[in-house]
């Protein structure tokens, strides 16, 4: 049932993992210290509202980041490849990073309508991926880009193949991304809030579609999603960001069941199905949490989460508490939390 | 309230046909010169000289006898020539510092501020100054409209392709694996073709005003070779006696020119449905 303790070792291990930017104002850090684990065949999912550093997160790991930003990171990330290797994402360089890209580490992007090339046919982008990475000729890149559209249930794939990304909708245009990201068999595919921009019937079969090529494949996926709807039923470990930290980290079921920090708390009590108690005709209202997030520029000297928080202590104010371990595989950063004696260790 | 939209899509559609179809008869004549005009160009016959158009001489004969459509049809592979190679060097030039100043960052004040210094002159006035610096011939004719008109299509390079840049397909071509290199040249560039025609299309309408222009002005082509701009050159004294002298190669000129202007505005309304839809 828990996930997070089996004794493989895991597909990419994130430590301390920082990202910051130069700003005229100062320096932004828009990832701080943030850990965590994917384990192979498995989906971590990186849960925040925007700005809490998940899409920064994702970038600085593929080394995406574009140049002029001058992005300061620091930490590791351990990714093991298919073949057994382990590398620092972060260190290695950037020719052996573009081999990772598209082959062994892919990614899918939020908008499915422009992340395609508009002058190119979907076969052809999906073949470039595979001749670059697979050293396949014209003709059989082609025909692996149909059976690649065939796997993400593309009708018609034969016909598609030729087609433009206009000419297919918003739900097949992102059924042709995944079939790009997947195009060379990636051990870890990182989806960047794949469903966000598709409408919900349609974001309910994209989902159903990555379980099943995860199922086949045995991918890891870390997913990037601030729907926790979408994280209740298809991550395995739930990692919670709040202001480019991580407030909280614990198996799905554990943390769903028993949130540890206030603002985990918080993001289900807003969630619709909790205003309507079970014996209570008329719904409460909808639960939101106050304030916003602070500026990244001033933040507040303790808990990130302290001028939002309805259960701060005086204490919060005082420093950032730490990231505490406080039962098997379950981490949260709160002055309320009582760290486990039995199982405390240096995070 | 339909009719006469539809007569006005349907006008336009005729001006680009009849535009294309101006170009395409000029361009078969450039082509088959030796075949159309079996007259040699440049056979002068003194007592021929300055005669009225006649079966014999088609469009008559100027100053020196020579036929003068045989002239213009010989002198149209030179015009044309010129103003293609002109195209040709400054779109190729033009895309290349386009790409790099839009793309590359860094590159892109240091380049577009020698782009706009060259802007600043007049197109015609720089042109003579190249000239009159590198002495005039066919070679440096070219050479000096391909310095004129490379900062107007690497500025309109530059625009599109900060836009395309910035679109969310680079990060996913990236994100690939796939080389900056590439996502240049094969992504990026092939999102910019429209704009780039159209600009072809332009260049060369002005490419062939501005060779006829430096021609007349005796700072373009050298007298003895035939194009549009050297006949009317040298044949400008002898129009109050015989106006087909001058008349003849300045149609040439102007039909092509405007032939070409037009088909390039066609072609930038086709590509571009925004357009279409004002208009």
């Amino acid at each position: 049932m828990t996930t997070a303790n089996n004794n493989q070792t895991p597909r990419l291990t994130v430590s301390n993992l920082s990202t910051s930017f130069p700003t005229e104002d100062g320096l932004v850090r828009s990832v701080a210290d943030v850990s965590f684990s994917i384990q192979p065949g498995k989906t971590t999912a990186l849960v925040g509202e925007s700005g809490s550093g998940k899409s920064v997160t994702s970038l600085t790991l593929m080394r995406l980041l574009p140049k002029t930003a001058n992005a300061q990171v620091s930490g590791s990330a351990s990714f093991v490849t298919r073949e057994g290797k382990t590398l620092d994402l972060l260190q290695i360089g950037e020719r052996e990073m573009r081999s990772l890209r598209g082959n062994q580490l892919s990614m899918i992007f939020q908008e499915p309508m422009t992340s395609l090339n508009p002058v190119f046919t979907i076969g052809e982008q999906i073949a470039e991926s595979v001749r670059l990475h697979k050293g396949l000729d014209r003709k059989a890149a082609l025909a692996h880009a149909q059976r690649m559209l065939e796997l993400v249930e593309i009708p018609a794939a034969a016909q598609r193949i030729h087609e433009y990304p206009h000419q297919l909708s918003g739900g097949m245009r992102q059924r042709a991304m995944i079939a790009l990201a997947m195009a060379c068999d990636p051990t870890l595919l990182i989806a960047d809030e794949p469903t966000t921009a598709l409408d919900v019937t349609i974001q309910a079969q994209i989902l159903e579609l990555m379980r099943r090529l995860q199922a086949e494949t045995g991918m890891s996926i870390l997913f990037i999603t601030h729907n926790l709807g979408v994280v209740a039923h298809h991550a395995d470990d739930v990692v919670v960001m709040y202001s480019g930290r991580v407030v909280e980290s614990a198996p799905v079921r554990p943390l769903f069941a028993q949130p540890e920090h206030p603002y985990t708390q918080g993001l289900l009590a807003c969630l619709p199905g909790k205003a309507r108690q079970p014996g209570q005709p008329k719904p409460k209202r909808l639960f939101a949490i106050r304030g916003q997030v602070s500026s990244p520029l001033a933040p507040p000297p303790g808990c990130a989460f302290e001028p939002r928080c309805d259960l701060a202590l005086a204490e919060c104010s005082a420093a950032m508490p730490p990231l505490l371990d406080i039962r098997q595989g379950r981490q949260a950063r709160c002055v309320r939390v009582q760290p486990d004696q039995t199982l405390a260790r240096a995070a | 309230m339909q009719m006469p939209r539809m007569l006005r899509q349907l006008m336009h559609r005729r001006i680009v046909m009849v535009s294309a179809l101006v170009l395409l008869v000029i361009a078969v004549l450039a082509i088959g010169a030796p075949l159309f005009a079996s007259i040699d160009p440049n056979d002068t016959a003194v007592l021929e000289r300055l005669k009225a158009p006649s079966a014999e001489h088609l469009l008559g004969t100027d100053e020196l006898g020579r036929d003068l459509y045989s002239r213009i049809v010989h002198g149209a592979r030179y015009s044309l020539a010129i103003a293609a190679l002109t195209a040709l060097g400054a779109v190729i030039a033009g895309t290349v510092l386009g790409l790099m100043a839009g793309f590359f960052r860094r590159l892109d004040a240091p380049l577009m501020r020698v782009v706009d210094a060259m802007m600043s002159f007049p197109d015609i006035l720089l042109a003579i100054a190249l000239v009159a610096i590198l002495g005039p011939s066919l070679v440096n004719t070219v050479l000096a409209l391909v310095l004129v008109y490379t900062p107007r299509v690497a500025r309109v390079v530059r625009a599109s392709t900060l836009v395309v840049r910035e679109l969310l397909f680079v990060e996913a071509v990236r994100a690939l694996g796939v080389r900056t290199s590439r996502i240049l040249w094969r992504h990026i560039l092939p999102n910019l073709m429209s704009p780039i025609l159209v600009q072809v299309s332009f260049i060369f309408a002005y490419a062939i005003l501005a060779e006829a222009g430096l021609s007349f002005l005796g700072v373009g082509v050298p007298p003895e070779i035939p194009t549009w701009g050297t006949m009317v050159a040298g044949s400008q004294q002898y129009a109050h006696q015989a106006f087909w002298v001058v008349l003849f190669p300045g149609l040439a000129i102007i039909f092509t020119a405007l032939s070409l202007q037009l088909l390039g505005d066609g072609v930038r309304d086709l590509l571009d449905p925004k357009l279409k839809k004002g208009a």
